[in-house]
């Protein structure tokens, strides 16, 4: 009886050109916006190695500067100095951070963690040459004069929050058994999170200690009034103190091509040895030198 | 910077030694293991050291703030508020207005802003939406790359690459096509407002476009599909489906690349040609806060100059800090509840 109602048909409308057209020109932006950011990675990276490679020789690596004018010369004394001030730095800053970062994550799961979570958070956004201004009043107005130690000073302010965040991290990613099997068998819980779960976590924490390093290992602004840099030989640590960065920065904004030379190759140096350090460190990981006997 | 390269780290919890096990077994069969009390002594003394080391953050934070502000008191007393829209900067005669410096950090930035934003998203949206994943991998490590090079070095490669650039191709074309605007306009030198503000854009694409991947791949796989059902094309999916969802989060990202352009120091001192002056052309030479304390402070002789160069430093720390407060706070809104992956 009644009328026949017609079943519905799912009907799909084609999609109209302009949707098309959008849809293919949006994405040929996005490929073109990848290109576009590519092309001055690749640019510096080739740059850096042609004009680097050309200008670093024996000399370079084993004099220090040399006058205006006068040809040759090196930067063996802000290789060394910038050795230092890391060295400096990481002493003073990984004990700390990995500290904190312990202090996080065995001991902060709550409001006064969250304060400290925010605060290191906030830390590594202040600028560093406002961390630079810090070290000056600190170590640089005390002495009297400019120093390794307070460039160390500043680089170590800038290590601690990064730190911290990655031993967090990686500590928390331990899972609670194993820390509950060794309270389980009577560990008390000072030996449970040295030799259970920072071990555990060791490799990982390592690698958040080099990425710490490797940032500030380049860093300039912080070091222009702490460490100052030296054209001779220094080895104390309370005297100006060559750095590498320093240097590059110096001759980059000189008018000689002499220079302009030697900091092409002092920035190939700079990259090299930061490389070489982060990724000795890992093999040594690797091979368990350093996880932990 | 983004802490997604590090590995997951390999539980190689120590095994008991074979004798000790051994040990145990005998020792458990006779006598109870554990005998007398555990002393709490040495767990205390272990818990407070840690806790002293998260208080050495936040001490930290109180001296940077402490040593700024004190530094600073002279000049403040000096000018005041006034010290913020003068914009006389003249260690001679020891006047200093902080203006010119705040409007080149604000200028730099903003035009880094303008250069990276529209090409971080395209390089975030082709990464997690577009590309093949083999490439994925690849791509986001060369992005990544690029935050690892020393500020230095993009200084030295903007001096001898990018100015020379500027000056021979762009500054002349610009000034053609646009310099009726007057931000195009007078002799293309290279160095200047210009150059600062797109070597800042090379500096923080990584940042803003790393940060952009992650929110995006928060966004629940669902969204795309039901879009995707709707019978929506692919970009029509990204953007009902996608960016939608993470503009909180993409707003975070892009605030936080803000942070870090406004106290990038060393390559925005070496092309931004250093003169305190204000000027409506991009391609004349500027100054900014972080690259006057860099080029002035060791030279400040006079307490006052040193005094007015350290407020500048403080009202740079407040500005980032509250930036980066800000950034934090709406990338956290997005990527709240998800599995921790740090955001730095």
């Amino acid at each position: 009886m009644g009328p026949r109602t017609s079943i519905p048909q799912a009907s799909i409308p084609p999609i109209s050109l302009r949707r098309r057209v959008t849809d293919h020109v949006m994405t040929g932006i996005s490929v073109l916006t990848v290109l576009l950011v590519l092309v001055p990675l690749f640019a510096i990276f080739a740059y850096l190695v042609y004009k680097g490679i050309g200008s670093i020789n024996i000399a370079f690596l084993t004099q220090t500067p040399k006058p205006v004018g006068e040809p040759g010369g090196g930067m063996a004394n802000a290789i060394v100095g910038s050795m230092v001030i890391l060295g400096i730095a990481s002493l003073l800053g990984v004990p700390l951070g990995i500290g904190a970062g312990i202090f996080l994550s065995e001991y902060g799961r709550n409001r006064y963690g969250d304060i400290v979570r925010f605060v290191s958070d906030v830390l590594n956004g202040v600028p560093s040459i406002v961390i630079g201004i810090v070290a000056y009043g600190l170590v640089v107005m005390r002495q009297k004069h400019f120093s390794a130690l307070a460039g160390g000073v500043a680089l170590a302010i800038m290590m601690i929050p990064t730190i911290a965040r990655t031993t967090e991290q990686m500590l928390l990613l331990v899972p609670q058994a194993i820390r509950e099997a060794a309270y389980g068998i009577g560990v008390s819980r000072w030996r449970t999170t040295l030799s259970i779960t920072l071990r555990t976590a060791t490799s990982g924490v390592i690698t958040g200690v080099m990425l710490a390093f490797a940032r500030v290992a380049g860093e300039t602004a912080p070091l222009l009034f702490t460490a100052f840099g030296n054209q001779y030989w220094n080895w104390k640590t309370d005297q100006p103190t060559a750095a590498l960065s320093l240097q590059i920065f110096t001759y980059a904004i000189s008018p000689f091509d002499e220079w302009h030379r030697q900091a092409w190759a002092g920035a190939l140096v700079l990259i090299v040895l930061i490389v070489a350090a982060v990724a000795a460190v890992r093999i040594a990981v690797r091979h368990g030198t350093l996880a932990g006997a | 910077m983004s802490n997604q390269a590090l590995p997951r780290p390999r539980f190689n919890a120590p095994e008991p030694e074979r004798e000790q096990k051994a040990a145990l077994k005998v020792e458990a069969s006779t006598k109870p293991l554990l005998q007398g009390k555990v002393s709490e002594i040495p767990d205390a003394v272990f818990g407070w050291a840690m806790r002293l080391c998260g208080l050495a953050v936040v001490a930290l934070l109180g001296l940077i703030v402490y040593q700024l502000v004190v530094g600073s008191q002279l000049s403040w007393h000096a000018f005041g508020w006034k010290f913020f829209w003068q914009s006389d900067w003249n260690p001679v005669s020891d006047q200093y207005g902080a203006l010119p410096f705040i409007y080149g950090t604000i200028v730099s930035s903003l035009l880094a802003l303008i250069i990276a934003v529209p090409l971080s998203l395209g390089v975030a949206v082709f990464i997690t939406e577009m590309c093949p994943t083999g490439l994925r991998g690849i791509l986001s490590f060369t992005t990544e790359l690029l935050a690892a090079i020393p500020s230095v070095v993009y200084g030295l490669w903007a001096i001898f690459v990018l100015v020379p650039i500027l000056r021979q191709y762009v500054q002349p074309f610009l000034a053609k096509t646009l310099g009726w605007t007057g931000l195009f306009s007078g002799p293309p030198y290279g160095i200047g407002m210009l150059a600062a503000g797109v070597i800042l854009a090379i500096m923080i694409i990584p940042i803003i476009s790393s940060i952009t991947r992650e929110v995006l791949t928060v966004v629940p796989q669902h969204q795309r599909e039901a879009a995707l059902a709707l019978g929506a094309t692919r970009w029509e999916m990204i953007r009902m489906g996608v960016l939608r969802n993470a503009r909180a989060g993409i707003v975070g990202a892009i605030i936080l690349g803000l942070g870090r352009a406004l106290g990038e120091t060393m390559a925005v001192t070496m092309v931004i040609g250093n003169r305190p002056e204000i000027a409506k052309s991009l391609f004349a030479p500027g100054y900014t806060m972080a690259s006057v304390l860099a080029n002035e402070f060791t030279e400040a002789t006079g307490d006052l100059y040193l005094s007015a160069l350290i407020e500048i430093g403080l009202a740079l720390f407040f500005v980032t800090i509250v930036v980066n407060a800000l950034a934090r706070l709406m990338v956290w809104s997005v990527t709240r509840g998800q599995p921790s992956r740090s955001i730095a």
